[in-house]
């Protein structure tokens, strides 16, 4: 039993892919310098902004850009959409990535990372009031959760390995791989139900020093569906990218399904957040025009404008207006989420971030190595879907 | 793939259950939790004191911290303008006009505190006499007990490559030897007292009743974020001294309702994974093993 995935094989070290491990390479600095000399030396971080660009962008954004295997895995399974369904795979491999770089930034991020084993481990010592220890929990099992799922790629890889060892290993495991799969995908979409809500949950914390337009209960819910926009506008992201530079057939007929579901969740995403802020009676705040009111507006035009793009079923079929939409609503989603945990917090004036320059590249180097993984797994394993019929490639090239 | 939006929408729901369901529970009043009798903590009474900063060396000295010369660099002068890993307890001067005011910082010690509320394993929590205490051990150095104190006192040590979480433990080394807190005991004009909460509030509304011309009539903590052990006592509003406005609640109860809401007894996501795998296991059942191939190309 295949699927209809392959390797797009080709040569690895192109340009793009050497300029891009150089950025790899500059985060391995960033990394050292780190270690050495601590958080204060390398980052603009302070008492008042003890969160900066690396737990509001990487984990907090970065991991609801990955919510593609989430988001995608919902529709498939759950739906009943077919196993071997051609988006599932790619969506799959960005999520595991972009969790694992995720986990990768909290451990820079935190000042001991060594003790980082007494979360999963020392269960005496759980605190079952922290928020915090219930999603850091949960994404080191979903990110683990995430690498099993595509595991059947490498596996299929593996039985036409030439090495026989590896090739007896992977059609040993294949079945126990089917069998478990079903519990394994469940878990694969209870997990990120939890913690993309308690992300959500965690600011509730800091609820006296965030700003009112920010400030609701209903956190965790906006925070669900904001993930599940985000991992929707990121697959179609990264299926619009990969059928361009790796030729692929373009999978606009499904991507335009998804969307019509998509203007949906975001007229409720927008409209509940205008509706909540109405009825707890903080709408004239935005008269301030102050740098909340206008943060505020960003975010709600980044998600009204792609809603206005992907209303009409001609541009959603348009894989063009697709792909603008989808970028919007990244960006959107992503705002709401950094603002949330940077900009609606407020410790007093006197204190001020801007990311420094070593954490602008961490995180360059973080994407740049998203990237990198991506390319190399999907040209080595079956991951995207193969080329198309012969008629269907010659109308692609024309 | 033809996209039928009832069945998307019968999905979405379920998944969002769980965190719908926590929302109900929002309006239940949170449990409030009664300081142990023991619990100690200080009264600072603002009209007493003379900014004379003995208490501020006293605290270095007593904590072995590093001198803050950041004000005067170069200079042997320790001069902390804010709480900081070098400084657990600073005195500040509000002045409006001819009105001056003096205001000394350092942790709360809250009835029912955020940062241990945020910390994962405990290394924050409140340990003997109701004292919010570090444990270095159980850091992972994540740094939400920061973003959640909305008093800003936990710091960090940023300079350090292995660096530790630093705030007022109410000299609890000193307290077991039978001594005051320093600060407590530099003072001389005994403008900040150490003793048990009860009494320190009982202080505190003696004194208010037998010069109500002299301060704000309010102890600041007596219920504020929940009731702090630090009490204060003030001729000008509290906010001035850059205490805030929290109401009566416990900081961290909203978070707590919330998340307790949607994880009572762990049942919704207990619930939530039989559902899912329930829906996983009729679907492949229905599609059968042909499913995978009857994918469109």
């Amino acid at each position: 039993m295949t699927s209809q995935a392959q390797p797009v094989g080709g040569p690895l070290l192109t340009r793009p892919f050497k300029f891009l491990l150089a950025l790899v390479g500059a985060m391995g600095l960033v990394v050292a310098w780190r270690a050495a000399a601590g958080l204060g030396a390398t980052t603009a971080l302070s008492d008042g902004y003890p969160w900066g660009l690396w737990i509001a962008f990487d984990v907090v954004t970065g991991t609801a850009l990955a919510c593609g295997g989430y988001a995608v895995a919902l529709l498939v399974y759950i739906l009943n959409k077919g196993r071997y369904h051609p988006l599932v795979r790619p969506a799959l491999l960005t999520s595991a990535l972009g969790y694992s770089m995720a986990g990768f930034s909290v451990l820079i991020d935190v000042g001991r990372p060594w003790l980082a084993w007494k979360l999963p481990i020392q269960v005496w010592n759980w605190n079952l009031n922290s928020i915090l220890l219930e999603v850091a929990l949960c994404i080191m099992a979903y990110t683990i959760v995430l690498w099993i799922e595509l595991s059947p790629a490498f596996l299929e890889a593996g039985r036409q390995s030439a090495r026989p060892r590896l090739r007896g290993f992977a059609e040993r495991a294949t079945p126990v791989m089917e069998r478990l799969l079903l519990w394994i995908v469940a878990l694969g979409m209870l997990l990120p139900t939890m913690h993309q809500s308690s992300l959500g949950t965690m600011m509730l914390l800091s609820g006296p020093r965030l700003h009112p337009f920010w400030n609701t209960p209903w956190l965790p819910l906006l925070f669900l569906v904001s993930c599940l926009a985000m991992g929707y506008a990121a697959v179609i992201f990264e299926s619009t990218l990969s059928s361009h530079f790796f030729r692929r057939p373009r999978e606009t007929r499904m991507l335009a399904a998804l969307s019509g579901v998509m203007v949906w969740v975001l007229a409720a995403f927008g409209g509940f957040r205008l509706g909540e802020l109405a009825l707890r009676g903080e709408l004239a705040r935005l008269a301030r025009l102050d740098r909340y009111a206008l943060f505020f507006l960003a975010e709600i035009a980044l998600v009204a404008l792609p809603l206005l793009m992907l209303a009409s079923r001609a541009r959603r079929n348009d894989p063009r207006s697709l792909f603008q939409a989808a970028l919007l609503l990244m960006l959107g989603g992503g705002l709401y989420r950094f603002d949330t945990y940077l900009v609606a917090f407020n410790p007093g004036d006197h204190w001020s971030y801007f990311p420094a320059v070593p954490e602008l590249l961490f995180t360059l180097g973080i994407v740049a190595f998203e990237i990198v993984a991506y390319i190399f797994v999907v040209k080595k394993f079956p991951i995207l879907r193969g080329q198309p019929p012969a008629p269907a490639r010659a109308a692609a090239a024309a | 793939m033809a996209l039928d939006r009832r069945s998307l929408l019968r999905g979405l729901v379920t998944a969002g259950t769980a965190a719908a369901s926590g929302q109900a529970v929002v309006s239940e009043a949170a449990v409030r939790v009664a300081p142990a009798p023991d619990t100690v903590g200080m009264l600072y009474d603002s009209t007493l004191c003379i900014g004379c900063k003995a208490c501020v060396e006293a605290c270095r000295e007593a904590n072995g911290l590093e001198a803050d010369t950041a004000y005067f660099p170069g200079e042997l002068y320790q001069a902390p303008v804010a709480l900081s890993a070098r400084a657990k307890n600073v005195i500040k001067l509000y002045r409006e006009g001819e009105k001056t005011a003096f205001m000394k910082a350092q942790c709360m010690h809250c009835v029912d505190p955020a940062c241990t509320s945020a910390c994962m394993l405990g290394a924050l929590k409140k340990r003997e006499k109701g004292i919010v205490s570090y444990d270095a051990s159980l850091c992972i150095g994540c740094r939400y007990c920061q973003m959640a104190c909305p008093f800003g006192v936990p710091t960090f040590e940023w300079s350090k490559a292995a660096p530790k979480i630093v705030k007022c433990e109410l000299c609890r080394h000193r307290l077991v030897e039978g001594r005051l807190p320093a600060c407590v005991e530099v003072c001389p004009r005994q403008a900040v007292i150490y003793g048990t909460r009860a009494l320190l509030l009982a202080e505190a509304k003696r004194r208010l009743a037998a010069h109500p011309d002299r301060y704000v009539p309010k102890v600041y903590g007596e219920h504020d974020g929940g009731g702090t052990q630090v009490l204060y006592l003030a001729a000008v509003p509290f906010e001035k001294l850059g205490l805030p406005e929290l109401g009566t609640e416990p900081v961290p109860s909203t978070a707590r309702t919330v998340q307790h809401g949607i994880y009572k007894g762990f049942v919704a996501p207990v619930a939530l994974y039989a559902a899912l795998g329930a829906v996983l296991f009729r679907n492949r059942r229905r599609a059968g093993p042909e499913a995978e191939e009857e994918e469109p190309s």
